[in-house]
């Protein structure tokens, strides 16, 4: 009996865990464009010059 | 024609002998883009690449580059930088998103450039001069992309957010579903291997305290929509819905407070849960419809050329032009104001406006409007109406007159919902009565059976019904390029028995083709001529020749002609006067239209007329609606003569010439009032109103602007069979919706009975409510398989009957 007032909070801390993940996912635009998120993976970046200035870059909401 | 020689390196075209860069390039702006590339070290995109050939070929050289003023749009924040949204045309792959972000990301001043692959979008943000924006987006051009910039905040913005609010309730309604029913199914084995009544108790908490807040957030789009319908009297699907969810979790909470055994958590929430993933893929799906359609719209805007007295040249949105300014209009450009000409002399393709389809000669003096094309020569305009006072408002002003019936139409679900809603209501309230006052049972257990019938008929299988089959019905049409832009357009398509087409650039293709075939020595000479022009009849002509090579020494004479050395002296092609031909010259034959001479020293002229030309698969597409028994018009405000033509030529027997876009709409209004459903497919700005007027519409993807924003369904390419294969998957979604209405009703026949008299468990609900779900989901996914039978065997016109189910 004991082992379940341990496991059922375990069970929905990782539930929250994994909605709180993709809600925040959804926030910061890693859903607007699945169909390049499925290719980009694909690409070589060894001829891509470092540009130095790409900085953390979100698709914005506008 | 000749065979192709070979695919061009660039762009994957097949090279022509009259290519100048031939045999590995078809024009010289792929040679330029492919040495670009090897430059800079690149040329690891042709390995990558994948052609679509649905896409517009990567041809520098087909559009003029640098249209557009780009720094208009774009804003600079606080740091100094700035950011500019654009359209990109020509993405055939990953491969290209790479290559752009790639040529972008080499220019040192590019801080970001971000392509989203699924709306075709760039995000670019650099430091700097705004107006370097140019020289950042020159390469990308001069691969063959095409570049447009646009406001995303007059864009779809309130389907975008909509659809991340379903997604987050969506997110939330999985994560309770989800635990809630780990919970549960713990009590459903309680039930045969004796779990203490404490256990359940608490399990029944735990799930409450999950579900209710979770069906709080994840519901509020079905409580919106069903609140909003009841403020208008009205009941849609949302409101059994909504009521179904509250009144189980009221009464769930209710026992588990008691420390009842049964409570129907996981049933409301699992229900919600289903609910919502079928609303986000029909949201989806739709949003991808309109977003492509927004791309093809944005595609066709254009910058307007503005001299300013100091005699510069600056490029502006038409909706800034004011009265008064000067605007230049390129030869094959299409005029962007309404104005008058002031200097210039050329033919003006009006068909957009007027259907007619004979360019009508301009000189200075004579009034233009927005959306015509000017053909061969720069005009000069002086603008003389904006915003309320152009052609285009006053058609706009007609529109909304005439889309105030189909407004009125209800769907098929809320019609279903409008019938449903009260019979479980009552059978509920029935069920209560009963047991209470006949069956002699205490009130808290007759309300229990009440409440489960409620439960178990909750329209999980009858809510996804139509959307499912939505989903998949849009989603093939987008597949074929046919683009369906509003929610209600499939099912309207069933309804209709007649359909209304539109003549220039629906039924033709609205671009010039040689008719008349001249000598063939002549059409080679004066195509190789040709070869050297971008002028629409030019372009006419080589197409008419085939494979030809450009001569060398052509000079082009703008608005005037091509004139080239030959060995007896200048040979000219072009208008009548550059060709020295008598205004009242003899003409051969009786054909009109735009004309083309070729003059040849001390030989008579060869004339070249041209006319639009039907779609090639005109006659078919017609012949076939004709054997499935629709009812037929065509509808032209182009010359009696030329209609007539067309009509008999496709065995179109009722037509009319030269109709008003007033005369349209009131010709559809007036069969409509007859109780006639009609399909309206047009492309003009003259359609416009016809096209809001009639039952369900569709217009081409090179129709104006307001007439693609009228019309429920946009079609691309050259195809006039999109008529055919929008009504065909309309007709078998329909089909299919029917039948899992019928599914859903049969499912609701043996489960009502048991729930009325009591002896419906949460396991046994949650069982019915999954299995009738997903039959129903299996059901429409049937429209994926493409019946092996001959078109339109079983399509004839929607019967009376379902008419009537239409009104």
């Amino acid at each position: 009996m004991s082992n379940l007032l341990l496991l059922i909070p375990i069970a929905l801390f990782l539930g929250l865990l994994g909605l709180g993940a993709f809600l925040w996912s959804l926030r910061s635009g890693q859903f607007d464009d699945m169909e390049g998120a499925a290719n980009r993976i694909l690409f070589d970046d060894d001829d891509v010059k470092p540009s130095g200035n790409s900085k953390k870059f979100h698709q914005d909401e506008s | 024609m000749n065979a192709p020689l070979q695919s061009c390196r660039h762009c994957g075209e097949p090279v022509t002998a009259m290519s100048p860069a031939a045999p590995d390039f078809c024009c010289a702006g792929c040679a330029g883009a492919y040495e670009l590339l090897g430059e800079m070290g690149l040329t690891s995109y042709y390995n990558r690449r994948a052609i679509d050939p649905k896409v517009r070929a990567l041809r520098p050289d087909e559009e003029e580059v640098a249209n557009f003023d780009f720094t208009e749009l774009a804003s600079t924040d606080n740091e100094g930088h700035h950011h500019l949204n654009l359209m990109v045309d020509g993405i055939h792959c990953a491969a290209c998103v790479w290559l752009i972000e790639t040529l972008l990301q080499r220019n040192s001043a590019v801080l970001q450039a971000r392509v989203n692959m699924t709306t075709r979008r760039l995000r670019l943000s650099w430091q700097g001069e705004v107006a370097d924006i140019e020289d950042i987006i020159r390469p990308v051009m001069q691969m063959g992309y095409r570049l447009i910039p646009f406001d995303p905040a007059a864009l779809e913005q309130a389907t975008t957010s909509r659809n991340k609010e379903l997604l987050r309730c969506l997110a939330v309604a999985g994560f309770a579903a989800g635990n809630v029913m780990l919970l549960s199914v713990s009590v459903w084995a309680g039930y045969f291997q004796g779990m203490g009544g404490a256990t359940r108790d608490l399990f029944h908490w735990i799930s409450a305290l999950i579900a209710l807040p979770a069906a709080a957030y994840a519901g509020l789009p079905f409580y919106r929509s069903a609140i909003g319908a009841i403020r208008n009297r009205r009941v849609n699907m949302d409101v059994p819905i909504s009521l179904g969810v509250i009144l189980a979790l009221g009464m769930s909470l209710a026992q588990t407070i008691r420390g009842e055994p049964h409570a129907y958590f996981d049933s409301a929430i699992t229900l919600l849960f289903f609910l919502l993933i079928g609303r986000y893929l029909d949201g989806r799906a739709r949003g991808q419809a309109r977003s492509a359609a927004e791309h093809l719209l944005s595609l066709n805007a254009r910058s307007i050329t503005v001299i300013e007295p100091d005699g510069t040249r600056r490029l502006i949105a038409p909706q800034k032009a004011t009265p008064g300014m000067i605007v230049l209009a390129a030869a094959g450009e299409r005029i962007g104001i309404d104005g008058t000409v002031i200097e210039g002399q050329s033919d003006i393709d009006t068909s957009i406006i007027t259907g007619e389809s004979i360019p009508v000669l301009t000189r200075p003096g004579t009034t233009v409007f927005a959306g015509t094309t000017n053909i061969s020569a720069p005009l000069r305009i002086e603008v003389t109406a904006t915003g309320g006072n152009t052609l285009l408002s006053e058609i706009v002003r007609l529109m909304e007159n005439a889309e105030q019936g189909r407004a009125r139409y209800v769907a098929i679900a809320d019609r279903v919902a409008k019938a449903y809603a009260p019979v479980v209501h009552t059978l509920s309230l029935a069920t209560f009565i009963g047991w209470w006052l006949i069956g002699g049972i205490g009130w808290q257990d007759a309300l229990m059976n009440a409440i489960a019938v409620l439960i178990i008929t909750c329209p999980c299988a009858l809510a996804l019904a139509v959307p499912v089959v939505q989903v998949i019905a849009t989603g093939r049409l987008l597949r074929a390029g046919i683009l369906v832009k509003s929610a209600t357009a499939l099912e309207r398509l069933t309804k209709i028995t007649g359909i209304i087409f539109d003549k220039t650039g629906t039924l033709t293709t609205g671009k010039p083709e040689l008719v008349a075939q001249p000598p063939e020595d002549k059409l080679m000479l004066a195509a190789s001529m040709a070869a050297n022009s971008n002028h629409p009849l030019s372009r006419a002509l080589v197409r008419a020749a085939g494979n030809v090579t450009p001569q060398v020494n052509v000079s082009e004479q703008a608005g005037l002609g091509l004139m080239m050395q030959g060995p007896a002296g200048p040979v000219r092609l072009g208008s009548r006067t550059f060709c020295d031909i008598a205004e009242n010259a003899d003409v051969p034959s009786d054909i009109t239209g735009p004309e083309l001479w070729l003059a040849e020293p001390g030989v008579a002229p060869t004339r070249f007329v041209f006319r639009d030309t039907m779609r090639s698969d005109a006659p078919d597409v017609i012949e076939t609606l004709r054997k499935r028994g629709f009812d037929m018009t065509l509808l032209s405000g182009d010359r009696e003569s030329t209609v007539r033509q067309l009509a008999q030529t496709l065995g179109i027997p009722n037509w009319q010439a030269r109709m008003s876009p007033t005369d349209k709409a009131n010709h559809i209004q007036t069969r409509s009032d007859d109780g006639k459903h009609d399909l309206m497919v047009g492309d003009g700005i003259n359609d416009a109103p016809a096209l809001a007027a009639a039952h369900a519409s569709m217009s081409p993807a090179t129709a104006a602007e307001i007439s693609q924003n009228a019309a429920d369904i946009v079609f691309q390419g050259d195809r006039l069979g999109a008529v055919i294969e929008a009504i065909d998957v309309a007709r078998k979604a329909d089909r299919l919706v029917r039948q899992n209405f019928a599914l859903s009703f049969a499912y609701n026949v043996i489960t009502i009975p048991l729930a009325v008299s009591g002896f419906v468990t949460p396991l046994f609900a949650a069982i019915a409510m999954s299995s009738s779900s997903l039959i129903v989901i299996a059901n429409a996914l049937r429209l994926h398989v493409k019946s092996g039978k001959p078109e339109g065997v079983d399509i004839k016109p929607a019967t009376e009957l379902s008419q009537q189910a239409g009104t």
